[in-house]
């Protein structure tokens, strides 16, 4: 049995909703997990039944060995941080850090020493007195990471924790906080809706749509080989291409290009994806786009274009590429990187 | 720096209110420190008079009332213990309920709130009756319990503090849990530190309100020594041997002057905890 397990874990609302249905999962100690899908997918309610802020409808959760169904989030020993970081308004820093570890009965000192210790970790030592208005956003992210941290919990949670910050202070954060999980080697798990989030983040990643979980894999497997049409367009940016098509004998035939020799035994209506970094430009490729617009990234350009039956396509070229607005371009399917999913069923079958 | 005419007119009307609420009272105090002859012949003072002392010293010491046992001093006291017990029980069982109302989401929560507002619909006054009723069958007349007890319900605290509770975000809650804190140790630890402002604004309230009653008092005690100050206003200084000496309007300005002094004290000292409140919770 690994570190945490989730077996068969499912979630109806009072009101009928199912909100996660028959998910198992089980996360290794140490592991840095994501949780990624859009808003309203259950993500979130996943990581709240591991914390004990919803109850189980059915299924078990087992952590460390133990039963943890039936018991109270305050015995559970996992440690949240919450996306408005939910701090103590009315208590200092110090304090806020403190809490927990005096609900425990630990001792003066020793709370002193892991609470200076943690803010040591966090970079927060001099802030200690204040109280968390006169803190700055980033501030209040560390606190309520050390809020965590204090305590040394068995598990971390994170719940879009960094969704309140501006674009700069998110991209270092992110990068602080995988630092920090490294060094304090605590098993996470972190729940976004950004999958630039979760991709930079990760060990593994769960990808989750309408309460189920779509596909489970480290950030890489999961980019390469998505296993279904949901997962192929919630990761990647800017989204992977999506045309559709027939599937004959191996030979798929889509918006006025054929593709032979396909290894598969699917036959019939197929939708084909391709990655706009997965083209490149060639004389009588594939696909010929008309090109609407050019967002010039620096390092990247991104062509927007249409092809002939007015399909919006895009793709992706290295930015010291110079494209015209207005002009056409004949692309190719790079080393055969093209995704063919059922149609009705949005399964993989390539 | 210029004033325009506008600033001068918001000026003149502020100052104007200044005066409203701050002339009587201060006619009342320049009253009471002249003789009652004085007052009767020549009307109402606006300068201090020579008798101040003589008139304070004498309501505060003098016993008066019908068989003359009670002195205003002691009544003032009465009436202190009365609010204080009034205010403090008022703010502790609002606080709790409301907190029960809001966090334990037991089925009847919303019947049981409206139960408890509807309450406002029927005051003391209303049920004077069966409250003295039941308060005499338990033979607190003439005691501080009894003066106190049937007055510490209160829908209009409960209400402030529930809507006030509900302002707190579930995260908190979440967190605290988390943190290991029970459901005894939130409300410590979190609601009443985080409600401090509405404690001290509902005590304030509670505390008026305990300090003005009238009617309550009146029917409650029959011993003199339970007498309150609000009762005392109307009693202690009626004459008894009416007709044959002159009303001393003297004392009563100087007893009303008095009267005033302790829900004063309460508003000035909760004063600082109310700003220190406002200042602390905003987020």
């Amino acid at each position: 049995m690994s570190f945490l397990d989730l077996k068969n874990v499912t979630k109806i609302y009072p009101n009928g909703t199912k909100a996660v249905h028959e998910t198992s999962l089980s996360i290794d100690e140490g592991e840095f997990m994501v949780f990624v899908g859009p808003s309203g997918c259950g993500k979130s309610t996943l990581l709240r039944m591991v914390a004990g802020l919803e109850d189980i409808t059915e299924g078990d959760i087992n952590l460390d060995g133990k039963l943890m169904n039936e018991v109270d989030p305050s015995e559970r020993d996992v440690a949240m941080v919450f996306q408005n970081y939910a701090l103590y308004p009315h208590m200092n820093v110090y304090n806020n850090l403190a809490y927990g570890l005096k609900n425990r009965g630990i001792d003066k000192e020793t709370i002193e020493q892991k609470v200076n210790d943690a803010a040591k970790l966090l970079q927060i030592s001099d802030y200690l007195q204040r109280k968390p208005s006169m803190l700055s956003g980033g501030q209040r992210q560390r606190v309520a990471m050390g809020r965590a941290i204090v305590r040394n919990p068995k598990i971390f949670l994170f719940d879009e924790p960094l969704s309140n910050l501006d674009a700069k202070l998110r991209i270092q954060m992110r990068l602080e906080i995988k630092k920090l999980q490294q060094k304090v080697g605590v098993t996470s798990i972190f729940v976004t809706h950004d999958q630039v989030e979760a991709m930079t983040l990760a060990d593994r990643l769960a990808v989750i749509n309408n309460g189920i979980i779509e596909q489970l894999g480290t950030p890489i497997e999961i980019y390469d080989n998505p296993k279904s049409l949901f997962v192929a367009g919630f990761i990647g940016s800017p989204q992977m291409n999506f045309l559709d098509g027939n599937l004959k004998n191996k030979t798929l035939s889509a918006e006025g290009f054929e593709i032979k020799d396909i290894n598969t035994d699917f036959d019939g209506e197929v939708t084909l994806g391709i990655r706009p970094e997965h083209l490149s430009q060639s004389e009588n490729g594939l696909i010929n786009l008309k090109i609407d617009l050019v967002e010039q990234l620096g390092s990247d350009n991104l062509v927007y274009g249409q092809l002939k039956n007015k399909k919006d396509f895009c793709y992706r070229c290295p930015g010291n590429q110079t494209i015209e607005k207005g002009s056409n371009l004949s692309l190719n399917i790079e080393n055969n990187k093209f995704y063919i999913f059922d149609k009705s069923t949005g399964k993989r079958v390539n | 720096m210029k004033f325009k005419p506008l600033q001068i007119i918001a000026h003149i009307i502020l100052i104007l209110g200044v005066l409203l609420m701050v002339v009587p009272i201060w006619i009342s105090f320049a009253s009471s420190s002249h003789d009652s002859v004085t007052i009767l012949t020549e009307g109402m003072k606006f300068h201090i008079g020579d008798q101040l002392a003589r008139n304070y010293n004498e309501v505060l010491n003098e016993k008066g009332g019908w068989s003359e046992e009670v002195t205003a001093a002691k009544m003032f006291i009465n009436s202190f213990i009365m609010a204080l017990g009034i205010a403090t029980l008022k703010v502790v069982i609002s606080a709790m309920s409301a907190y029960a109302l809001v966090y334990y989401r037991f089925k009847l929560a919303v019947p049981i709130f409206w139960l408890i507002f509807i309450t406002l619909l029927v005051p003391l006054e209303v049920r004077i009756f069966p409250s003295y009723k039941i308060v005499s069958d338990l033979g607190l007349t003439n005691s501080y319990t009894g003066l106190i007890l049937p007055l510490v319900a209160s829908a209009t605290a409960t209400f402030f503090f529930r809507q006030f509770y509900k302002t707190i975000p579930d995260e908190l809650l979440e967190s605290a849990k988390l943190d290991g804190a029970n459901a005894w140790s939130f409300f410590i630890d979190f609601l009443v530190p985080l409600s401090k402002t509405m404690i001290a604004a509902m005590f304030i309230f509670m505390f008026v309100y305990g300090y003005s009653q009238y009617l309550w008092p009146l029917i409650m005690t029959t011993a003199e020594e339970y007498w309150t100050v609000v009762m005392g206003m109307k009693i202690i200084y009626t004459e008894s041997y009416e007709g044959v000496a002159l009303p001393r309007t003297a004392e009563r300005f100087a007893y009303i002057i008095l009267s005033m002094i302790p829900p004063v004290l309460v508003v000035v000292f909760l004063q600082k905890w109310f700003i220190k409140g406002l200042i602390q919770t905003e987020k």
